[in-house]
């Protein structure tokens, strides 16, 4: 199961969080906090693994990310997941991303925050990975994208 | 003009979308908070129009507030609009919003269920897609009971888009309400070989999380595991399938044998590291196994160890991988080898510490990890010493942190097994006190306390190292950032008062003790400080009173008379209590000392006794005794109106003045020895008292192991370090000189012994082939045993955490369904229960009796359900179908008894020709008896006279239709559960003045409607039906019939039924704020009437959605046990409640501009609560 999913760029500021579990606000913004702190720190060639901070997770969490200029995602899951699998996910997600708004880049993701949900919401549900086939997952942010379009016409 | 300003500013206002509320606070980066407030504001004005797109607009803007960290939950009614909301792009951004911020304490989802539910069957697949990803995000136990029957219908839909959504959303749905995972889980297999791979990716997913959590009972899913693993190409699936197995083969070791082909095959023909590395992974599990007592034969015992020592290699091949993942991944396999093959991974002790050293702080955990299990008696001292250089060199307070919780659990682990000298660790305790900021404070005291209370032999050495400590107290004091470690005054305190007669010089420790600095320390630790202090001072008194010269224990007794006082002043209580209580002891003892009274075995005698070490878990495992309820009441509570009484007179009489404490002190000594005495007495014979152990009468003798005092080394070249302690390492020397010493004796001890006897071998071989055996404790170490309670009950839950969620699921899944578990699904209340007697026509009918008493029963547990079935069938005197059919209804009305928003009314008919006269007087009787209550109908079905078994099953849904006062829309589910197509189905019903279906035009008002669909077996489909009606303040009952075609017998059947409309359907869920509603009220053209419900038994919130989900109210203001609830009938009545509850009791006053439409509504809640 994946806990929780966070973006956010080199100083910290949140560029999308997504909780699948219940956090109260003030707790979120100290995990993003908490996160960036231990992500941050760390040197460029070091491992993507990382055990879980004192707020999220506990001995059978762990935080796996990867940093793309100047961003960082951060999965955060339990042990049911395979390390390398997510970090592959996470490289999925980014590509598709990068589809999806034609080289992406952090200004897409700021002024966008509710279409990357909308891809992200393809891929990972409720904490579990829904898909990891990136052509299935742009259709279907394609075709409702259209279904989007289509009512705003008329 | 002024109209112009006021357009272009709403203008404005809504055209700030996201996009410009990013670029807002981007450019406000001073004053953000001011800037965001107000766009708070703006997005509150927005909320407030009628216009779904702005709405939309303020809650997509929300989404993104809360992402900041913005509470938006003042909003989540707004939310719920816009989900509810046609349009596909708001309801994507409704949902979106609803995921990010519902929880299972948000009251709103109660006003969900039947949004979502319409969403769930709505036609276009993405609303479905929407609302399941929603749903997967704020599921509650009530949501998913609610909805656990739409989504598994959902899990067969046509879409693989749509079933592998729902099949995910399963897992949460078990989480929420555990009771669906059985009736679900045949369909959750059936998806794992479903033709998409994605759903079939999503059943694994879900399998594979279930079975994580209690892998036994998917154990016989393992063939078809099996088959998958050795068939699918995606990476993803293999990794969930092996991780799967990986949980399995410890439970069923024939699965590792098999399991080793195709892992092979996998290890060697994959290219994804992934997948490689969970290979191994599983293996090493498989192995396990093997070597347990299920031994396989030796040959295949001996090909599995050859492939697993190739495993662990080709893991030592990942850790000198430079790719640092692998590295890390490598670690994390050696530690769940660790756990069952130790050596294999201590023979790569080398690489382990090497990581050690390793730039990533990550790699370094899992490295400290591993030493964990790989101590050992003789490496212990050099494992720890290479730590400690670590601890010096580490930056950043998390690591060090971590690395002195690992020495310290390498150290205690199992009860100190591998400590071979106790100085050597309290050595490094102390020394692990240096630490700057460290948080651990208490652990390194609740060591110290440990080892100090249960390794009798090393109290003398660590009550002086405890004494330098305290006498240092300023150095740990001193420093803000130490903070934390100053706990370890606590046990230094304890400690030297405890233990005070080992003391070199007590009277130097007393006056540490009493130091001024002393009161700058946290309140808990100066109270143990001046406890112990009263300790430390009896023991001086008794050394000081063997001596001739008195003055030196008045002068003791001065001392402490001097420096108590600052204590008595202390703001803690704890300190406060018990400085003045011993000031005043120590007065009285000076007074007795002056009188050359001698009182130093009097004081002692306050501290006599040994406190033995408790178990952590001790007290936990005191059993109950027989007839003990812990939970009964000793009085009987008082009733609430009795307390109303009896408040008052409490304020007035008041208790008697307390008799000061005075009183206490005229109670001579002696009268104190007597008490002691008794309670002493009392504590002997209570098993809850830590006894003082026989031994403890000698603790005043010479304690034993005084050559153990070590020569204390003074380093004065480190001023920062605690001066005058013992390095750690001296001991590391030491012992490995001890140890080569034994070595040579046992040498020289072997060869005599070989020399006096030569077939002594046999004796020598048991304690050679381990070095292990050879260490012997540098001194005879008596760990004393925590003490359990007698009679304790052996109980190994202990550690298994009460509250997981995956504990329910933890259920059988082969065993067959009963009928009783059966998803609730959305149906008619029973119907029997409710109807009055007047309106049961065929009340002699003895088919219609039957299921009147049992549904009375229907509330009652299973077993008794049971019964009254049997009853039933033996009253019936012809236990058949009929009597199966009724019990196969009741069960699941049984099960269907929680709250539900739609009705629906299951019927289905057995019937064989031969009892077809039978069943049609049957099935006549209770026709007739058959009334829904609520909002929605009754659908009767009447015996179908074939010779096939036919069943069918409806249900029907009322709904009001806004746009049109008169309409009402019924939307009925057809089911054929027959084996047989069915086809040119028409529904006629019969019109009353009142009201009349609407038919095409140009049809007579007699003819059918034909359904637009038909119907092959075991398919189910929806047809509205709409209805018009003149007056809708009346309940109104229709009788019509289905006549339909079955093709092969092509006869054509009929099947009558009736259509009860409740007043409530009438109503429709209209939001009112409690500004409108207040003037609603005051406006005074409503009729007020009331109604009261008795023995009403559920908490306020269930009743208050009952109302919603029934009646169609919505909730406008809740304060406490009382709400105001507004609903809207489709002609514009305007229905006003006001619920108010104490106890069972439940009082609705209402008004309404239409009392004969307010007394049917109000009649029907009280029959929806009469039925619970």
């Amino acid at each position: 199961m994946i806990k929780a999913i966070l973006i956010f760029n080199n100083h910290g500021k949140p560029r999308l969080s997504k909780f699948y579990e219940h956090y109260s606000e003030d707790t979120e913004q100290q995990i993003i906090r908490e996160t960036f702190h231990l992500v941050s720190k760390r040197d460029e060639n070091v491992c993507n693994f990382l055990e879980g901070g004192m707020l999220i997770g506990g001995s059978d969490y762990r935080l796996i990310y990867r940093h793309y200029a100047t961003l960082y995602f951060v999965f955060c899951v339990d042990s049911s997941e395979s390390e390398l699998g997510i970090l592959d996910l996470i490289q999925v997600f980014v590509e598709t991303l990068d589809k999806c708004f034609e080289n992406v880049c952090e200004l897409d993701l700021i002024f966008h925050v509710d279409k990357v949900h909308n891809i992200l919401a393809e891929m990972v549900m409720g904490g579990m990975v829904l898909e990891t086939n990136m052509n299935e997952i742009i259709t279907q942010v394609d075709s409702q994208n259209k279904m989007e379009k289509s009512e705003q016409s008329p | 003009m002024a109209l112009k300003i006021v357009k272009g500013s709403i203008d404005r206002m809504f055209d700030k979308n996201l996009q410009d509320l990013v670029r807002g606070i981007r450019n406000h980066k001073e004053d953000e908070a001011k800037y965001i407030s107000t766009c708070i504001d703006e997005i509150k004005q927005e909320l407030k129009q009628d216009n779904i797109a702005v709405k939309a607009n303020a809650v997509c803007k929300l989404t993104y507030l809360q992402m900041l960290g913005y509470d938006v939950s003042w909003a989540a009614f707004n939310i719920v609009e816009v989900m509810s909301s046609s349009k596909f792009t708001y309801k994507r951004i409704g949902y979106l919003a609803a995921s990010q911020c519902f929880h299972e304490s948000t009251d709103v989802i109660m006003l969900t269920t039947n949004q979502i539910r319409k969403d769930l069957s709505s036609p276009n697949q993405y609303d479905t897609g929407v609302a399941l990803t929603g749903l997967s995000c704020f599921v509650t136990p009530d949501l998913a009971r609610d909805l656990a029957n739409d989504i598994m219908t959902l899990m067969s839909h046509t879409k693989p888009y749509i079933r592998k959504k729902a099949v995910l959303i399963m897992y949460k749905v078990f989480l929420k309400y555990p009771e669906s995972l059985r009736p679900a889980f045949p369909r959750l297999k059936e998806k794992l070989e479903d033709p998409d791979p994605g759903v079939q990716s999503a059943a694994v997913n879900v399998i594979c999380e279930l079975a994580r959590r209690n892998p036994k009972n998917y154990l016989s899913l393992a063939p078809l595991f099996f088959k998958l693993m050795t068939s699918s190409t995606n990476n993803w699936v293999l990794i969930k399938i092996i991780k799967l197995f990986g949980a399995l083969t410890p439970l069923e070791p024939r699965l590792g044998k098999k399991l080793i082909e195709p892992l092979t095959n996998l290890i060697h023909s994959t290219s994804a590291m992934s997948l490689l590395y969970e290979c191994v992974n599983t293996v090493i599990a498989g192995h396990d196994v093997n070597g347990s007592p299920f031994l396989p034969p030796f040959s295949l015992a001996l090909f599995l160890f050859l492939r697993f020592q190739l495993c662990v290699q080709k893991l030592r091949i990942l850790i000198e991988d430079s790719d640092q993942n692998l590295k890390y991944l490598g670690l994390l396999a050696m530690s769940k080898i660790l756990k069952t093959h130790p050596k294999s991974v201590q023979s790569h002790k080398d690489l382990i510490l090497q990581c050690l050293d390793d730039k990533d702080e990550s790699i370094r955990l899992r490295a400290l990890d591993l030493l964990y299990g790989m101590v050992s008696k003789k490496n212990l001292m050099e494992i720890v010493k290479k730590l400690m250089l670590h601890v010096d060199k580490a930056e950043g307070t998390t690591y060090r942190d971590e690395l002195l919780t690992k020495i310290i659990d390498i150290c205690s682990q199992s009860n100190y097994q591998y400590i071979t000298n106790f100085e050597w660790y309290i050595s490094i305790l102390v020394e692990l006190t240096r630490l700057e900021g460290t948080r651990h404070g208490h652990l390194i005291a609740s060591q110290m306390l440990d080892v100090a209370i249960r390794v009798k032999a090393i109290r003398v050495f660590a009550v002086a190292q405890m004494a330098t400590l305290l006498d240092n107290a300023h150095l740990m004091t001193g420093n803000v950032q130490r903070k934390g470690i100053c706990e370890v005054l606590y046990a230094a305190a304890w400690i030297c008062g405890e233990f005070s007669e080992h003391l070199e010089n007590p009277m130097q420790t007393l006056e540490a003790m009493l130091r001024p600095k002393v009161a700058t320390l946290p309140g808990h630790i100066q109270a143990v400080y001046v406890q112990n202090a009263a300790k430390l001072f009896a023991t001086l008194l008794k050394n000081q009173e063997g001596n001739t010269d008195r003055t030196a224990a008045q002068e003791t007794s001065q001392l402490m008379i001097d420096r108590l006082p600052l204590f008595v002043q202390s703001a803690n209580l704890e300190v406060q209590e018990r400085a003045s209580c011993i000031l005043q002891l120590v007065k009285y003892i000076q007074k007795l000392q002056q009188k050359d009274v001698e009182v130093a075995e009097e004081v002692i005698a306050l501290f006599a006794g040994e406190l033995n070490p408790v178990a952590p878990k001790a007290q936990k495992k005191v059993p109950v005794p027989e007839g003990l309820d812990l939970d009964a009441w000793i009085n009987e509570p008082p009733s609430e109106s009795e307390s109303e009484d009896e408040q008052p007179k409490a304020i007035f009489a008041k208790e008697e003045p307390k008799h000061s404490r005075a009183r206490h002190t005229e109670v001579d000594e002696k009268e104190l020895a007597k008490r002691r005495e008794a309670r002493k007495q009392e504590q002997a014979n209570n098993p809850f008292y830590i006894k003082a152990s026989p031994s403890s009468q000698k603790v005043y003798q010479e304690a034993p192991g005084v050559e153990h005092i070590p020569v204390v080394q003074i380093d004065l070249s480190v001023p920062l370090k605690v001066p005058g302690l013992p390095m750690s390492d001296q001991y590391v020397k030491l012992e490995e000189e001890r140890r080569q010493k034994e070595r040579v004796e046992k040498k020289k001890k072997e060869k005599k012994k070989r020399k006096e006897k030569r077939g002594g071998r046999g004796k020598k071989h048991d304690s050679g082939p381990e070095s292990e055996e050879d260490i012997t404790p540098a001194h005879m170490v008596d760990i004393v045993t925590e003490e359990m309670p007698e009679n304790a009950l052996p109980s190994d839950d202990d550690d298994k955490d009460p509250n997981d969620p995956h504990k329910a699921l933890d259920i059988d899944l082969d065993k067959p369904l009963a009928d009783s578990e059966k998803l609730p699904v959305r149906s008619h209340r029973a119907a029997e229960a409710l109807k009055s007697p007047a309106e049961d026509g065929d009340a002699e009918s003895p088919a219609s009796q039957e299921p009147k008493k049992k549904s009375s029963k229907e509330k009652r547990e299973k077993k008794k359900d049971k019964d009254g079935d049997r009853k039933v069938s033996v009253k019936n005197g012809n236990p058949t179908r009929e009597t199966a059919l009724w019990m196969y209804i009741y069960g699941d009305k049984k099960s269907s008894k929680h709250k539900k928003k739609k009705q629906k009314r299951e019927k289905e008919e057995k019937e064989k020709k031969k009892k077809k006269k039978h069943h049609h007087h049957h099935h006549h009787s209770d026709g007739g008896g058959e009334e829904s209550v609520q909002n929605g109908t009754v659908e009767e079905e009447e015996p179908l006279p074939v010779s096939v078994c036919h069943q069918s099953f409806t249900e029907i849904d009322i709904q009001g239709n806004l746009q049109d006062g008169s309409q009402v829309v019924v939307s009925v589910i057809f089911e054929n559960k027959c084996d047989n197509f069915l086809k040119t189905m028409e529904f006629n019903v019969l019109d009353s003045l009142n009201s009349k279906l609407q038919r095409p035009e140009g049809s007579g008002p007699h003819d059918g409607l034909s359904v637009p669909f038909q119907l092959p077996p075991g398919v189910s489909n929806e047809a509205r039906f709409v209805f018009t009606m003149q007056s809708i303040v009346m309940p109104q009952k229709l009788k019509g019939t289905l006549t339909f075609i079955i093709k092969d017998s092509s006869t054509h059947e009929k099947l009558d039924f009736k259509l009860h409309f409740t007043c409530s359907s009438y109503l429709i869920t209209t939001p009112c704020y409690s500004d409108a509603f207040a003037k609603l009220l005051e406006s005074g053209d409503l009729k007020c009437s009331s109604v009261r419900l008795e023995g009403v038994n559920m908490p306020f919130h269930h009743l208050l959605a009952r109302i919603c989900f029934h009646h169609h109210f919505s909730v406008v203001e809740r304060i406490d046990s009382c709400a105001s609830m507004y609903s809207r009938s489709i002609q514009g009545h305007h229905v006003c409640l006001l619920v108010k509850t104490s106890g069972q009791t439940v009082s609705i006053d209402a008004k309404c501009d239409e009392p004969t439409l307010l007394g049917n509504v109000l009649d029907e809640i009280k029959q929806t609560f009469s039925q619970c």
